[in-house]
């Protein structure tokens, strides 16, 4: 005991080992009413170490060349030791990465995280999902199977939409006439280390941010305003030991449903690996049919759902601002929300009948984006479309009207 | 909150199993990335047994064959060589080939199966550099009473017309016999010993 | 929490719903991964059959042998053309020039042809050949319409030919629709027999798509009790810890 102790005052005596570990663990005190929702960040983290690992060992074997690409995946799904393993556990995260996170910002939508002082976190977190988006999206093409080949097809397209400089964009993106070898090898340094690096940066400032004010909680209430003589507030556990050990649970059960997905149906019912990403790219033949992956297909039905041309601005056009007006517009949610509370406990029914909408158009949307258009389906995603943008633009006028509850000073567990 | 009550050995007994049954399951989870550094079934096909054919090999030559990527000599060497290799044993540091490097089938004083055939890895046993093939027994540069053998340009090495090692060189050991078979008197199998006693 | 869970439901069910299949009813295959013997058969069948023209670029002789249970020398003896090493793949001697010349496509390499397909698609796909003499070969195939292969196991399954059926559209214009097919010309094989071979032979489709599979399910379970005990002491060490907390 003697010896590491000393050995903990050599290392504090040079670098703040123990100042950290108090800083953001042991003496982080956080509320004491966190439910189920708030596993997702841990959650969060957890994904985006298995897809590091799994992704440093992948490239490992894996060949950055449109002529052996599609083959070193089948290398590595066959011929290397526990290749299959590796692969599945990769393809996996992608689609349980995004399911956290899509679950996780459901959270702050639900207690209004996002509302001050905690706008930067949401912000960070916002930038956060956006890189995620261009790391499944570089990833998707390296398989280099028809998915991956028609999906990168479709969207450097719609940058072909922005006017003037649209079709020299694309070809830059590309490298060449068409998706090839030079787009390959760009989309590989991008996945594996420059959009990586980004995202961690991006997690650390997160994770500093949050620590820094403080975490919400299912009440919204603020903790802060209510401590004991030691200046600890009275509603507050350290995270250490009591958020690690129920942590600890969370991600055994999530290990659980993961590990279902990897060794039961790593196919994902033709979700989470296409069906015709098991052929190699040929780029004389598309799939008859062609969707992005489940986590993007919201987006790409709002894309489609735009089919008028309005003066001299292109239907297609207008479909890419719509798809970038979808994302962006979740940014300025901390100053779209007027509401006087946080927590959806406290909120009154109009909120509560416009997040439940909301979720429905997404989850809707969602669901169209992965199938055929048809006239009906098309209206039914300009529906959805119109519902989502209602959601966050009409949010100033109904959150200030909204009847709201008092707030407890304290938290109700 | 309070710290009242609480049953520390129990606390501490449930803490020590989570870190043990996470730590075994975290070491567990390790094995599948760590054997995948192991030669793939693309290596262990390219590795596979490779054949020499010596119909046409010649008294005091040397043919050069590659199994897992690396050289192997099989020499065809003259009653004269062989008659130098006991004389040599003195200035050598293993002349019996006590140290296993080679089949108990080569373990004689030629250190093959046929007297005539040496069949060796050509790489030396000090640093891996692949020595040269200096058969004739004249004065060498580095060595004036040379009776035929191997030398390594890297460090110095030198070996026998049996890959025995010289004293006083850096290699510590004779070269490697791989596990190698006859299918017939002029075609050799490397790689595979089966049915070899 | 009821509540919680239904929206999470909600959330995650466009990842449950399968997607629709195509407009032809596909007969289930029923395969049986286990079934060493109807791998076996089948592996006969592809290379006696399919091998000639249709590659499996990524499936290794020696890796068949050990999976399948076969020994090497029977699959050296059997199932390799001479030439070919028992590490090596089975590549096929056909070049794809060639082959684009005899048939206008080259056939498509069909080690992962289950995950692209689907087994019930294979196994109606191989059944459906029909007599058409308005296409090259002789023959057309009710899920893959004007497809370009020959229909390679006649010998065994015969010939069918196409039942019509007139239907009137919409504008009360008749149409012939194709309702059912015939066997007209007897093959070596029942059709009992025929569906086996055909079952057999997508069994081995199947193996090559994920010759892993069986392998990856029984490590599932052993992983999935693994964290059944280690979530018992999670829950069990957060309960003692959250005493603390009123």
């Amino acid at each position: 005991m003697g010896m590491l102790s000393s050995t903990r005052d050599w290392i504090d005596a040079r670098f703040p080992m123990t100042k950290m570990f108090e800083e953001h663990l042991s003496k982080y005190y956080a509320p004491k009413n966190f439910n189920f929702w708030y596993f997702f960040g841990s959650l969060a983290l957890l994904v985006l170490v298995i897809q590091i690992v799994s992704g440093i060992f992948l490239t490992m074997n894996y060949k950055p060349d449109a002529a052996h690409a599609f083959a070193s995946v089948e290398y590595i799904m066959r011929d290397v030791e526990w290749g299959w393993l590796i692969r599945y556990i990769h393809s996996t995260g992608a689609s349980a990465f995004f399911l956290v996170v899509y679950l996780h910002m459901f959270r702050a939508m639900l207690y209004g995280s996002y509302k001050g002082p905690r706008e930067l976190i949401w912000i960070f977190g916002m930038l956060i999902y956006l890189m995620l988006m261009a790391e499944a999206f570089f990833g998707y093409l390296l398989p280099w199977g028809q998915m991956s080949y028609w999906g990168a097809q479709v969207i450097i397209s719609l940058f072909g939409a922005i006017p003037v400089v649209g079709d020299e964009l694309a070809l830059w993106i590309r490298g060449d006439f068409v998706i090839s070898d030079a787009t390959l090898n760009r989309f590989f340094a991008l996945h594996v280390i420059a959009v990586p690096l980004v995202l961690v940066a991006l997690v650390v400032m997160h994770i500093l941010a949050l620590h820094e004010v403080g975490s919400n909680n299912p009440d919204g209430v603020d903790i802060k305003k209510n401590k004991d003589e030691n200046g600890i507030p009275k509603d507050a556990i350290p995270f250490h030991p009591y958020y690690t050990v129920k942590d600890i649970v969370g991600v055994v059960v999530f290990l659980m449903f993961f590990s279902i997905v990897v060794f039961f149906i790593p196919e994902g019912g033709g979700y989470f690996l296409e069906k015709p990403n098991f052929e190699p790219a040929d780029p004389l033949k598309t799939p008859n049919h062609i969707a992005p992956v489940w986590y993007f297909t919201p987006f790409y039905a709002m894309l489609r759902a735009v089919t008028i041309d309005i003066g001299p601005l292109t239907a297609k056009f207008l479909g890419v601002v719509v798809m970038g007006a979808a994302v962006v517009i979740l940014f300025f949610l901390p100053w779209l929300d007027r509401s006087p509370v946080k927590s959806i406990r406290y909120r009154g029914p109009i909120y509560k009948i416009m997040l439940a909408l909301f979720v429905v158009a997404f989850v809707v949307l969602g669901w169209l984006g992965t199938q055929a258009t048809t006239d009906a389906k098309t209206l039914m995603a300009q529906i959805g479309t119109a519902v989502y943008f209602a959601f966050f633009l009409l949010m100033p006028f109904y959150t200030r009207i909204d009847r709201t509850l008092t707030v407890p000073d304290r938290v109700t567990g | 909150m309070s710290g009242d009550g609480v049953d520390t050995s129990k606390r501490r007994f449930l803490t020590a199993a989570v870190s043990v049954v996470g730590g075994v399951g975290a070491v567990y989870t390790m094995v599948p990335f760590l054997a995948s550094w192991m030669p793939s079934e693309r290596a262990k096909a390219a590795g596979a047994p490779v054949e020499a054919d010596i119909s046409k090999l010649e008294l005091g030559q040397m043919i050069r064959v590659q199994w897992r990527g690396k050289p192997v000599w099989v020499a065809r060497r003259t009653q004269s060589m062989l008659a130098d290799l006991r004389e040599l044993n003195p200035q050598l540091r293993d002349p019996e080939s006590d140290e296993p490097q080679q089949p108990p089938y080569a373990q004689n004083l030629g250190r093959s199966i046929e007297p005539e055939i040496l069949v060796l890895i050509g790489l030396c046993t000090h640093l891996g550099c692949s020595p040269g093939f200096v058969p004739e027994a004249e004065p060498q540069p580095f060595d004036q009473n040379w009776k035929g053998g191997f030398f390594c340009p890297c460090h110095g090495s030198r070996f026998d017309m049996a890959g025995r090692v010289y004293k006083g060189v850096p290699a510590p050991l004779n070269l490697e016999v791989p596990p190698h078979k006859y299918i017939s008197d002029t075609l050799i199998l490397i790689g595979e010993d089966k049915g070899v006693v | 929490m009821k509540r919680q869970l239904l929206a999470l439901l909600l959330i995650v069910s466009p990842g449950l719903t399968l997607a629709a299949g195509a407009g032809v009813h596909l007969d289930h295959a029923n395969i049986d991964r286990t079934n060493l013997e109807s791998m076996q058969r089948g592996a006969k069948t592809f290379v006696n059959y399919c091998l000639s023209c249709h590659s499996a670029q990524f499936q290794r002789y020696n890796r068949l042998a050990r999976d399948l249970e076969i020994p090497e020398q029977a699959v050296i003896d059997n199932l390799m053309f001479t030439g070919d090493q028992i590490g090596g793949h089975m590549d096929v001697a056909l070049t794809k020039a060639d082959a684009k010349r005899f048939f206008g496509a080259a056939p498509p390499d069909l080690t992962l042809v289950a995950r692209v397909r689907g087994v019930d698609w294979l196994y109606t796909y191989m059944r459906t050949f029909y007599l058409d003499p308005m296409r090259p070969f002789g023959v057309n195939n009710r899920v893959f319409p004007n497809v370009g292969m020959p229909h390679v196991l006649w010998e065994l399954q015969g010939w069918q030919a196409p039942v019509y059926h007139t239907e009137a559209d919409a504008n009360g214009k008749d149409h012939q629709v194709l309702t059912d097919l015939e066997l007209v010309t007897q093959g070596s094989q029942t059709p009992a027999e025929y569906d086996r071979t055909v079952r057999d032979l997508v069994n081995f489709l199947s193996y090559m798509g994920e010759p892993v599979k069986l392998e990856r399910q029984r490590l599932g379970i052993k992983v999935l009790l693994y964290l059944l005990v280690f979530f018992i002491l999670a829950y069990l060490l957060k309960k003692e810890y959250w005493k603390d907390v009123h």
